[in-house]
């Protein structure tokens, strides 16, 4: 039951409806209050910034699955590949030749004073020439059935064990509904991430060896650093369990030294070398960096990738996608204002109770305005921050986002969702028939990140 | 394996085990101190129970008083006690979900669910400490059964059973340390206990049936020597004998059985170290154990014990040289 503006359930959903309607309320909750129950138990939680008690929470899961028809599923399918493609060659062309910035299409300034741009990496190539081995790209699907994507997540999106244990919880919890509709199955993705984080090893290497590097188990995603080695069978590693020799990464076991080939880090470039970066990083591993531009070691996703999901950079995609590839977009991009332009900032001050407003380098939702939710003394309050620093602020118009009928206090109602699809790519682009769908819990709500009351749901691609 | 998930593994086995073995020193002090007796007495049990656990001074700084109360208190629920059950607990707890990738999903979710019903039972524990000890005993076994039962006969098994039987090594030695210093000087180690006491009315008897529930070794005690109890064969139950499962040959025959499967480059002397108390414990005999001195002895053998657990540390867990 998508509802579609005024339209009412979309057709896809009519089985799903006529099933829900079959159960009673009480035997929804009850199942609900089970998915509660396990994962606490298998631990399945995430830690909350500024939370010091509680530092274990859960993301509240949501029974009824989100469905998306085959159809629609297969243009956004080829819209993210083309994206991606046209991402990770804007990536080896900024660290290499930068075509597209002498050709004008995008003003130098925003790659060069972007923060996310990394010196170290120009003129190094890597494996495959590929940087974002594994984005997450954020999408919603409009009133009028076509996507937009919201942003790029190229650096170290999180969010895939809660496709693959929000799939395992609702075969658990409604085995029947899986008979009633075909599904198309997810839970092979970690076989592909392994496959494509082999695939970008360093030339030469036999028998790559591959590490999920995660911060540590404080660390908000921990859990799901934990779940994607166990389940490619490779070892976490933290920062300290490496170390550099010989232009080569070891990891210390109770057998001695093991070479490293890969590291599918979960942790951000600031951290990841304190010899390069961040100097008080005890996270990082000292000389990764110089093994990296050697090619004796593949980082995933490479540094420096963040320079092309940055908010400033994300309204010049669709630029990207015909300077490189000369075609034209599958999918939308949500139409941006830069404030750092004179022309958009004015527009954008005059319409704020209708816009949201996003700081160019925020993430999670935090620091940010949503216009026609916000009192005047909010909106006012961020008049004075947008005018103190344009250039830290894009604007978007707030979207008809689709809704998805969610179990909520006062039963099911419906509630705004986004959609995040996990892209591999290595020698070829894979992509799992499914996703991350964020929910806001809230009523009108249009903020899902975890931080913010966002929950989750079980994401059913139709075969 | 990674160095330092072994370390998590190893010192997982340990907190769980500790928990355990504090709960069966508690909860039969509890009970012992329930026998008729001089309060001098109940307060010298309750001062050898923090002596076990070198935790004297601390509790004097934070007690006036030495009662069942606060001791119980101070060991089993206390989070600033770093030896209390909880403190264990959530160590043990803490340790697996560190490593929680390289534990079978039976055994996370059984040291999770522990961690997650301690609130609970620990509401509770004031009211009946003795069902809150059969619950940690309990889960504890549960938690060493889901390990054996469910992990790969690989490392991550190997070093969670080092950890399990140095610690139990560990703790044996010291309950029997502390309680034999206080019943066996009464009298000769080898005549019958219920001929002795205060007032010649059995209560060591009482006190050394203590000293064997706590170890679980009463009935393994009657089984072995179907006779009287004497200091001498308690102490030859829970040091010498290979068959019995908490005394000190048995957790070394582990020991080095373990180390046997994880060995290394590194750990020729550890192997030896071990080897050689393990063969001192299987060729001892308890009277020339006791003409050197109990106390003396278990002194040693709780030194050579934490010598070896460094040198695991050393080879194994926490490796210094990068190369």
């Amino acid at each position: 039951m998508h509802v579609d503006g005024e339209r009412g359930v979309r057709a896809h959903y009519r089985e799903f409806q006529a099933w829900l309607k079959s159960q009673s309320v009480d035997t929804i909750a009850a199942r609900r209050a089970e998915a509660d129950l396990i994962f606490h138990r298998v631990g399945i939680t995430f830690a909350v910034h500024g939370d010091d008690q509680g530092t274990e929470r859960l993301i509240p899961f949501d029974v009824i699955p989100r469905i998306i028809p085959a159809a629609e599923w297969k243009t956004l399918d080829a819209g993210l590949r083309q994206r991606v493609k046209a991402l990770n060659l804007f990536l080896h062309d900024i660290y290499h030749e930068q075509r597209i910035i002498a050709a004008g299409v995008i003003p130098p300034e925003q790659v060069f004073c972007n923060p996310q741009y990394r010196p170290e990496m120009q003129g190094v190539d890597v494996p495959g020439d590929t940087y974002s081995h594994v984005a997450g790209i954020d999408v919603v699907r409009a009133d009028g059935g076509e996507f937009y994507v919201l942003e790029d997540n190229l650096r170290v999106p999180s969010g895939v064990s809660y496709m693959l244990e929000n799939r395992r919880m609702m075969m658990r919890l409604f085995p029947e509904l899986f008979a009633l509709n075909r599904v198309a199955p997810v839970a092979h993705y970690p076989d592909l991430l392994l496959e494509n984080l082999r695939s970008v090893a360093p030339a030469g290497v036999r028998d790559p060896a591959v590490v999920v590097m995660t911060p540590g188990m404080y660390n908000a995603a921990y859990f799901e650093h934990a779940f994607l080695a166990q389940n490619m069978g490779v070892e976490l590693v933290e920062g300290k369990d490496l170390f550099v020799d010989d232009e080569q990464v070891f990891m210390r076991t109770t057998r001695g030294p093991r070479r490293v080939d890969v590291i599918y880090r979960r942790i951000d470039d600031d951290f990841l070398d304190p010899l390069a970066f961040r100097a008080d990083s005890n996270l990082g591993v000292p000389g990764l960096l110089a093994v990296c531009r050697a090619g004796r070691v593949t980082l995933a996703n490479a540094i420096g990738t963040g320079v092309a999901d940055d908010k400033s950079i994300y309204p010049y995609v669709p630029d990207m996608i015909k300077f490189y590839l000369s075609e034209e977009p599958l999918l939308q991009n949500v139409p941006t204002w830069q404030c750092r332009r004179k022309d958009h900032l004015d527009h954008v001050l005059a319409c704020l109770q209708e816009l949201v407003v996003k700081e160019v380098h925020g993430a999670g939702g935090y620091g940010m305005l949503v216009g026609p939710a916000a009192s005047t003394a909010e909106i006012d309050a961020f008049r004075a921050r947008l005018r103190a620093k344009p250039e830290n602020y894009v604007a978007q118009p707030t979207l008809a986002l689709s809704a998805c009928p969610t179990f909520v206090e006062s039963g099911i109602a419906p509630r705004h969702i986004d959609l995040r699809p996990f892209v591999l790519s290595g020698k070829s682009i894979t992509i799992v028939r499914g996703g991350l769908t964020r929910v806001a819990l809230r009523e009108n709500s249009l903020v899902v990140n975890s931080s913010q009351g966002g929950g989750t749901k079980d994401t059913w691609v139709l075969e | 394996m990674l160095s330092r998930t072994a370390d998590h593994l190893f010192w997982m086995a340990r907190y769980t085990e500790r928990a355990e073995n504090t709960a069966r020193m508690l909860d039969v002090s509890l009970q012992t101190s329930l026998l008729p007796q001089s309060e001098a007495s109940v307060e010298l049990l309750w001062r050898g129970i923090l002596g076990i656990c070198e935790l004297q001074s601390q509790y004097d700084a934070r007690f006036q008083r030495l009662a069942a109360e606060p001791v119980m208190a101070f060991m089993a629920t206390d989070p600033s006690n770093p030896s209390s059950i909880y403190s264990c607990l959530l160590a043990a707890r803490e340790n697996a979900r560190a490593v929680r990738g390289k534990l079978t999903t039976e055994v996370w979710e059984t040291t999770n669910s522990t961690w997650l019903e301690l609130r609970g039972q620990i509401a509770s524990a004031g009211r009946n400490p003795s069902r809150f000890f059969e619950w940690v005993k309990h889960r504890a076994h549960l938690a060493r059964g889901v390990l054996v039962g469910t992990m790969l006969r690989d490392e991550a098994l190997h070093f969670s059973r080092l950890g399990t039987f140095l610690e139990r090594a560990d703790n044996t030695a010291r309950i029997l340390d502390v309680r034999y210093h206080a019943l066996a000087d009464r009298g000769a180690p080898d005549t019958d206990v219920r001929q002795e006491g205060e007032h010649g009315d059995h209560m060591d008897f009482y006190h050394w049936a203590a000293v064997l529930r706590s170890v679980s070794a009463f009935e393994i005690y009657r089984k072995v020597y179907s006779d009287a109890i004497t200091p001498a064969r308690v102490a030859e139950l829970l040091i010498l004998r290979p068959d019995m499962p908490r005394s000190l040959l048995s957790c070394m025959n582990e020991v080095v059985a373990n180390l046997d499967k994880v060995r290394n480059d590194h750990s020729g002397e550890t192997e030896r170290r071990a080897g050689q108390l393990r063969a001192d414990l299987g060729y001892g005999r308890i009277d020339g154990i006791l003409q050197g001195g109990l106390h003396a002895y278990l002194t040693n053998f709780l030194q050579r014990v934490n010598d070896l657990g460094d040198r695991i540390s050393r080879d194994f867990l926490v490796p210094f040289a990068t190369v």
